[in-house]
């Protein structure tokens, strides 16, 4: 197919270089330097989709960020949904389709790198227009350390959609001299393909950089698809240029209908001729240069349609001059068209915006809008800088600055190419004098626009030939969003006055566009329909990021998959894997779950591993246990004051299991303690709280007892721990340390033995059991823990010693009654709920002591650890039923507590629970219910400790 | 991305920080002598003001010091950092090369 609208020479494309490509089926073909929508406007293809609620055909209708139309589903080894035909540079061999305001997400992984970059600079411009170079430029010269981004794939900004000249030659060659300048610059890093997506507290912006895009969908090895820049400034120069409003009246939607701005653009930058007889309406002075320029690309310019009574002379008769017919004082009230406009109506307004004269009818092919420029203040707003409304410019434009930044050229409303150049020089000059580089700003060069605009006459609502604003349905407010002035007129007469009230009932700028060309046009139509004197008395919805949609992928940049998250594993693992364990996740750490045999099922692992513990001898990895090393004199006293039980007398190699509380008084970690020496203890925190309690120490001792003379040091990590556990296992303890005294009367429970291993690996040696068993924990260097382990199996061999998972050593301890701190509790918990009175010291004060004397922390009725016994042995509880008194009672009913843990014993031959219940000391005996989706539970409250409540086999 | 002052290490990034919510809310010297009103006082009351406010921050994933910020809560503007360190008053900050 040609290129049918192609103009036969200028542009920013090069000719050499055609790309096919197809769209929706059909191929086509396009020059490097196009985007999809040019080069589909070059094929004279205007429509992308239907809209999404009401179906009617849209087109083109940008040639930027800001379009509301034209998303597309681009395909590839993973299909990339909902993007922009206006923003998609074309490459040999793209394949997309038009998409009805909805994508698909591709469910194959996107095998493309996404990656991060943290830079700090002196000064970040955002624009690379004639404002922002000419920041970029000062600032550079300077010494600053300057960044510079910019969306396009080339610098030029607005310069290079026009044919402006600046010092007597075309601007582009302004332009490419600053790129060679500000290449040269050492300290300045430009990045082009680039969009500032965030602005963050203090001076901390986002910029999503699309590296290989343009390149096609395949991945490029040794490239990132997209890079995602934090950057952190000093001061921040906006340069991010203003968005060509569109207008509402009748009919503004049909393809043809297209902002004058982006008309231009297509001509002067991709060399397209969008319509061969355009009609060109306007509120200001900017789209006389779209209509001359038509007319110099051979357009028959049917007419221009100026809101204003009395526009500039000269500008209307350079038209005139250029054989155009111009209407003043009058604007288009409706269209012609099925799927393009054919033909516009146009009449006269007067001063009240109300239709004043004969409608006439005029043939086009081509409707170029211009309803006024609205400053792109998202940046700004996002940085928390406020916004006025300004009569003068009708336009919100920047005040007052919540950070160090300052906008420039028309991001502050200035729309002259001089004051732009001007503005920009003195911004950059200011922004690196700010940080350290005072100079002087460069004189202006003069230009083709050296006279800021005229005037413009905002008409916020074009109102229909027939009808109340009720009835204007075709009067579309937001495009992507299918909303009309009629459902703003609904919203309103719903009671809505608020802009963020009736944006959320309409649902006017929450498209993908968020409202970026359209939410200052819709601000106005509210304005006109709440009698408001202008948008200035309604105010802006909030802008949020990101200003443009970003993927995920890019979001989360490397950090997928195995890099998502840290994997913590012991030194032991590659035993654990090599013998087929089954691993849970704690916290980072991989822990084995339990060791199934070939076909055995996991009911039959755990109650095989727990029968080991119980019977003979079994042996777990615990080296995951938090480990903290606590140095030094006061190193007893710090503990007396944050466990509730006493430390500072403790025997030097004994151990005590501790309980430490929040201020509140409620259960934060437990654990063994044991003293090495005067001076050292040894801590140990559950599994997943490690570092939390670390945390917890440090803060202790900083912000209230820095006068403490101890120190904590984390030693999970140099400590591999093996835990030997059973009647049996004294026996291989002997095995394994013949230096060692392992009877009872030598060896007590709760103390700790340092021996050398018949291996020579230096052992400590700890009589503690989280079983109720006879058990062993032997520490090693980390170095060494897997050649212990694997000695310990060798030893334990002939006892038949099993290897368990923490699946067996939960139901071991809740045989037992131990809470696990975080499973049975949840932060509402004391010691005393969990019947652990006698670790609670009633002579010295720690940590929490002072909230068991509160009343609520008083009261009888508190939730209380208790045993749960289902009356069928064989039906096991869910861990967090929850429990009630009367199975008959109607919902919603108060629950009495709730499953903590609940567990099949191979030990008592049944199944069991844990359970906080309300008051559950008092209620040993009563009968519970758990009411259930598949039918009522029963159950018997018993006391915790349901499995050898005497103790007797701790000792053997 | 708050760019907090760490009186020890200098101006990072906030996710290498701890909140610790207001500052000197000092721990009761006899817990045991207040009367409940007082001590729920110190368990939950904090300032919650529009404007300055100092807090606590702890150099997590750096120093592991903890210090004091006043910030505007307003507009996150931090207005001083200061070490509450008290074995650190009155001396000189460790040079970090």
């Amino acid at each position: 197919m040609t290129q049918s609208h192609r103009l036969p020479d200028g542009g920013r494309v090069d000719r050499s270089a055609p790309l096919r490509f197809t769209f929706d089926g059909v191929a086509y073909t396009g020059l490097r330097g196009d985007t999809l929508a040019s080069a589909l406007l070059a094929n004279g293809v205007l429509h992308v989709a239907p809209s999404l609620y009401r179906r009617r055909p849209r087109g083109i209708a940008t040639a930027g960020a800001e379009e509301p139309n034209a998303l597309v589903q681009v395909d590839g080894p993973c299909s990339e949904p909902m993007l922009l035909a206006t923003t998609i540079e074309l490459y040999e061999g793209l394949s997309a389709a038009g998409l009805a305001g909805l994508g698909r997400l591709d469910p194959t992984p996107d095998q493309a790198v996404h990656d991060k970059m943290h830079i700090h600079t002196d000064v970040l411009v955002v624009g690379a227009g004639p404002a922002g170079l000419a920041a970029a430029l000062a600032a550079g010269r300077c010494g600053a350390r300057v960044v510079l981004v910019d969306d396009q794939p080339e610098l030029g900004g607005s310069l290079l959609a026009g044919r402006e000249s600046i010092d007597g030659r075309p601007a582009l060659d302004w332009v490419a001299e600053a790129r060679t300048e500000l290449a040269a610059q050492v300290d300045t890093r430009i990045l082009t393909r680039s969009t500032a997506i965030g602005y963050h507290d203090h001076n901390y912006l986002l910029v999503a950089e699309r590296r290989t895009d343009h390149l096609g969908p395949q991945p490029v090895p040794g490239i990132s698809r997209q890079r995602l820049w934090h950057i952190r400034a000093r001061r921040v120069v906006l340069a991010t240029g203003a968005h060509e409003r569109p207008m509402v009246f009748a009919g503004n939607d049909l393809p043809g209908v297209m902002s004058a701005a982006a008309v231009r653009a297509y001509l002067n930058r991709y060399a397209v001729l969008p319509g061969r007889r355009p009609v060109v309406l306007t509120t200001n002075d900017h789209a006389y240069a779209t209509a001359l320029d038509l007319v110099a690309a051979g357009a028959q310019v049917a007419a221009l349609v100026d809101t204003r009574p009395e526009p500039p002379a000269d500008l209307v008769n350079s038209a005139r001059g250029a054989g155009i017919e111009v209407h003043t004082g009058s604007a288009v009230v409706g269209t012609r068209g099925h799927d393009r406009v054919s033909a516009v109506r146009i009449a006269e307004l007067d001063a009240d915006d109300v239709i004043s004269g004969p409608v006439r009818e005029v043939a086009c092919d081509l409707l170029a809008v211009s309803g006024g420029w609205s400053p792109a203040v998202h940046l700004w707003s996002q940085s928390q800088g406020t916004t006025r409304y300004d009569d003068d410019l009708a336009a919100f434009v920047p005040a007052q600055a919540a950070q160090n930044v300052v906008s420039v050229g028309a991001a502050l409303g200035v729309l002259d190419l001089a004051g732009c150049l001007g503005g920009g020089f003195a911004a950059g000059v200011e922004a690196a004098d700010l940080a350290g580089f005072p100079s002087t700003a460069p004189s202006v060069p003069p230009t083709s626009v050296d006279r800021p605009p005229a005037r413009p006459r905002p008409v916020w609502l074009v109102p229909g030939e027939t009808g109340d604003p009720s009835e204007w349905s075709d009067h579309f407010v937001d495009l992507q969003r299918d909303a009309t002035v009629a459902d703003v007129q609904r919203a309103i007469r719903a009671g809505m006055r608020s802009v963020e009230h009736i944006k959320r009932y309409t649902t006017i700028g929450t498209a993908h566009d968020q409202g970026k060309a359209s939410g200052v046009s819709a601000t106005g139509v509210i304005a006109r329909l709440l009698g408001a004197r202008s948008p200035g008395e309604v105010g802006t919805t909030t802008y949020r990021g990101p200003y443009v949609p970003v993927s995920f992928a890019l979001l989360a940049g490397r950090e997928r998959g195995a890099l998502f998250d840290p994997v913590r594993t012991t030194a032991i693992h590659p035993w654990h894997v090599e013998h087929g364990a089954v691993f849970e996740n704690v916290g980072q750490w991989k822990r084995p779950w339990y060791y199934p045999r070939p076909g055995e099922s996991t009911a039959a692992a755990v109650e095989r591993e727990c029968r080991a513990a119980r019977e003979g001898v079994a042996v777990m990895d615990a080296s995951t246990l938090g480990k903290i090393d606590v140095i030094g004199p006061d190193a007893g006293e710090f503990l007396n004051r944050v466990y509730t039980n006493a430390f500072a007398k403790l025997a030097v190699n004994s151990a005590r299991y501790g309980v430490m509380c929040r201020a509140d008084g409620m259960v934060l970690d437990d654990g063994v303690t044991l003293r090495l020496a005067a001076d050292h203890y040894i801590m140990t925190t559950t599994t997943g709280n490690a570092a939390g309690v670390l945390d917890w120490l440090e803060e202790w001792l900083q912000t209230e007892w820095p006068e403490l003379r101890v120190r904590f040091t984390s030693v999970t990590e140099q400590w591999a721990t093996v835990a030997v556990v059973g009647p049996r296992s004294r026996e291989v303890i002997a095995a394994l340390a013949p230096d060692l005294d392992v009877s009872n009367d030598a060896f007590p429970f709760m103390t700790a033995r340092e021996t050398r291993l018949a291996s020579g690996v230096a052992a400590r040696i700890c009589r503690i059991s989280f079983s109720g068993e006879l058990a062993f924990e032997i520490n090693v260097a980390g170095w060494y823990g897997l050649a212990t382990w694997e000695s310990v199996i060798r030893a334990g061999g002939p006892l038949g010693i099993t290897p368990y998972g923490t699946e067996t050593m939960h139901v071991l301890r809740a045989e037992k009654g131990y809470p696990i701190i975080g499973q049975d509790t949840d932060g509402t918990v004391t010691p005393q709920d969990l019947g652990m009175e006698w670790v609670v010291s009633q002579r010295k004060p720690f940590i929490g002591k002072r909230s068991f004397r509160r009343a609520d922390t008083a009261r009888g009725d508190r939730r209380q650890l208790v045993g749960v016994l289902p009356a069928d042995p064989a039906v096991l509880l869910p861990e967090g039923a929850q429990l009630v008194a009367d199975a008959e009672a109607s919902v919603p009913t108060r629950a009495l507590g709730h499953v903590t843990s609940s567990y099949r014993s191979a030990a008592l031959g049944r199944t069991f629970a844990l359970a906080l219940v309300a008051g559950g000391r008092e209620r040993l005996g009563e009968t519970v219910y758990a009411p259930l989706p598949d039918g009522v539970i029963a159950a018997t409250i018993t006391d915790p400790v349901l499995y050898d409540p005497k103790g007797t086999r701790r000792d053997g | 991305m708050l760019l907090i002052a760490c009186p020890w290490c200098g101006e990072r990034d906030e996710l290498e920080f701890h909140y610790g919510g207001q500052a000197h809310v000092a721990y009761p010297a006899d817990p045991e002598g207040l009367s409940d009103a007082e001590w729920g006082e110190y368990l939950f009351v904090r300032d919650n003001p529009k404007g300055p406010f100092a807090e606590r921050w702890s150099h997590a994933a750096g120093c592991r010091r903890w210090f004091n910020v006043v910030r505007h809560t307003v507009t996150h503007q931090i207005l001083a950092s200061q070490s509450n360190h008290p074995v650190a008053a009155g001396q000189p900050k460790p040079v970090i090369a």
